[in-house]
């Protein structure tokens, strides 16, 4: 049987110091190389959910399984490992680092992953995902922050993809693209999730995009959160 | 690849990275810019007087000793009677001996009588000898030899005149015998400089009609029968000794030491320097204080940038964090910023230290006799500037430490 990408069993996190900010997620399974679409509006808990997914925070009680790995259980330093090996980020902006060159910006997380970095196979598999991803062939060498908005997306995901890891997860990441450049830019990332077999949850609040996706779930139907007293 | 991005990081920075850079830099070049002036300042002091192995006058202090007849500064307790200069001139050990007598001025510099083999075997700094900037050493009894800095003020050349006054600060002036300038010494940096030379049958002349101090009242002998007079000198006020042998410096010290016809002293001025070195060392540990707090003052300043822009930079913390990065990385990524920021101040520092140094030497050796040497970084200094590298990385150790309690609170979004 294959293990699912993304497992949230009984789930209760507060953030400690935040007015007592705190959410639960009793269960959610995102299976191996599935996309689901995660509906929620601001302040309805997904930065803390996607979180506790990768691995920043870790929940006070119940399981975050990523590829069969129970993330609480691990000590920090082996969870943020298990992170850059397993799990690809794509931000909603502000998502790259913009003095470094768009090369270093793709291979950052294959730092911090050896088994990433094997399974990526260094600079040749990043020259692929740009030009799969349509960036120019001259862009690897320039600084990231002089790119447009449309293409640093696009980097990002090829930073997100490179070394196929099992589970990528995205904020919004077409929120700041126009409705264009969103479809071609979200038909570029079906296609490399599918390439390279990683499952793709995404969170937006745009039901419009839901067409394109294996489910959409609302946050609203899988997490409760509590403001406590501010 | 971390190096690169923390790089990277510092230029995306430029301005304020700039400028903290810069203040680093500018407290480096001023703390190793003291270090030079005191070790050169140390060196000059010491290298006022060389190749003379011990100088000898009447019994007081080794300092004092030193002071009067090496600086000109102070008076002589006593004399030496030309007798005991005579014995000791006699004596085996004695290369070479040359007397001194002080005790009259010309306006603010001080008149020395000698003979004129001090011109030889006066040497400072190393081996330098004395040079004749202009005209020659004193060949007449009224012939006078004057330092650089006397005729740079006073505006003195060779065949002018100058009367010299009687003692130190008196109204007094020795004005029926004149003097005429024979010779400029070309600059050396040392108490010669503000010195003027005369022959001792010159100081013994201009003495024929006193006595105690004073001028016998209504006795005024004329030039002519001066000449003929026999002017050897009754007593001098120190000598400069060398000897055959470096072996029996402190055998004819103690000789000296122990001389029973009157109390001397001799002091090896190597020794005396280093005493009053110590006395001045007070000055030089204050100033090389506060050089030292410009520094921390800098790295200080290097501590609230990086401070005041982890606001800024806590979306960056979260990529890092996003993509793998520990928290210690992200510590470590401070770190090695500051430490980077440090050793770009110290080399720039270094390189204005020595552009400087370039620039200002000549005209600190003209202006002070200050002769500040330009080689390579010492272990001193290098340990030094490792010293401002480490302090650098402690320093950042709190808005590290600050980034690292941030990048676990934040998680991956920044809610700023």
């Amino acid at each position: 049987m294959t293990k699912p990408a993304l497992s949230l069993s009984e789930v209760a996190f507060s953030w400690p110091g935040r007015s007592g900010f705190s959410l639960t997620c009793p269960a959610f399974d995102l299976a191996a190389g599935e996309s689901v679409l995660l509906l929620g509006e601001s302040g309805s808990g997904k930065s803390t959910l996607l979180s506790l997914i990768c691995g920043i925070v870790t929940a006070d009680r119940g399981q975050v399984a990523v590829n069969g790995t129970d993330l609480t259980t691990l000590r920090p330093g082996a969870r943020d490992r298990f992170r850059a090996d397993q799990i690809g980020v794509i931000f909603q902006q502000f998502n790259l680092l913009p003095y470094a060159s768009v090369a270093d910006n793709i291979l950052l997380p294959l730092r911090f992953a050896k088994a990433r970095r094997d399974r990526a196979g260094g600079r040749d598999e990043a020259d692929r995902l740009c030009t799969a991803l349509g960036l120019p062939g001259d862009v690897m060498g320039q600084p990231a922050g002089r790119l447009s908005v449309g293409q640093q997306q696009r980097v990002a995901v090829a930073r997100a993809l490179i070394g196929a890891p099992p589970l990528i997860v995205a904020d919004e990441p077409t929120s700041a693209l126009d409705a264009a450049t969103q479809d071609s830019f979200l038909s570029l990332l079906f296609e490399q999730c599918a390439r390279a077999g990683s499952a793709l949850l995404m969170v937006s609040h745009d039901e419009r995009l839901g067409a394109r996706f294996d489910r959409v779930v609302d946050l609203a139907d899988i997490v409760t959160t509590d403001r406590g007293t501010a | 690849m971390i190096l690169r991005l923390a790089i990277g990081s510092l230029l995306a920075r430029a301005l304020t990275v700039g400028m903290t850079v810069l203040a680093i830099a500018m407290s480096v070049a001023l703390f190793l810019g003291v270090e030079k002036l005191r070790t050169g300042a140390r060196a000059s002091f010491a290298d006022t007087i060389s190749g003379t192995d011990l100088i000898v006058g009447a019994r007081s202090g080794n300092v004092q000793l030193l002071l009067y007849s090496v600086f000109r500064i102070g008076n002589a307790t006593n004399n030496v009677t030309w007798e005991s200069y005579q014995d000791i001139a006699n004596r085996g050990e004695v290369d070479w001996i040359v007397p001194i007598s002080l005790g009259d001025s010309h306006r603010q510099f001080r008149v020395m009588g000698t003979t004129s083999e001090f011109f030889d075997r006066y040497k400072f700094r190393g081996d330098r000898s004395l040079t004749f900037a202009d005209g020659r050493a004193m060949d007449d009894l009224y012939d006078t030899v004057i330092g650089a800095d006397v005729a740079a003020t006073l505006g003195y050349e060779v065949g002018d005149p100058i009367v010299v006054a009687h003692g130190l600060a008196s109204f007094t002036e020795h004005d029926d015998q004149p003097f005429r300038v024979a010779g400029i010494l070309a600059k050396t940096g040392t108490p010669v400089d503000r010195t003027v030379i005369v022959s001792m049958e010159a100081i013994e002349a201009i003495h024929v009609d006193w006595q105690s101090g004073a001028k016998i009242p209504g006795r005024t002998t004329p030039v002519d029968q001066i000449r003929q007079m026999d002017l050897t000198p009754t007593a001098i006020t120190a000598a400069l000794v060398g000897t055959k042998s470096r072996l029996q410096i402190f055998a004819l010290q103690r000789w000296i030491n122990e001389y029973p016809e009157e109390p001397l002293l001799a002091v090896m001025p190597g020794v005396a320097l280093a005493e009053l070195w110590q006395i001045v060392g007070i000055a030089e540990t204050a100033l090389i204080g506060v050089s030292a707090m410009v520094v921390v003052t800098a790295l200080l300043g290097m501590m609230a940038m990086i401070l005041s822009s982890l606001g800024e930079r806590r979306r960056e913390m979260a990529i890092w964090r996003a993509m793998g990065a520990r928290p210690a990385t992200i510590l470590g990524l401070l770190v090695l910023e500051a430490v980077l920021m440090a050793l770009a101040g110290t080399l720039i520092g270094m390189a204005l230290l020595y552009g400087a140094l370039a620039v200002f030497r000549p005209l600190i050796d003209s202006a002070f006799g200050l002769w500040l040497p330009i080689d390579p970084p010492s272990g001193r200094e290098l340990a030094t500037l490792a010293i401002v590298i480490g302090a650098a990385a402690l320093a950042s150790l709190l808005p590290a430490l600050r980034a690292y309690r941030l990048s676990l609170a934040d998680g991956m979004m920044v809610r700023t």
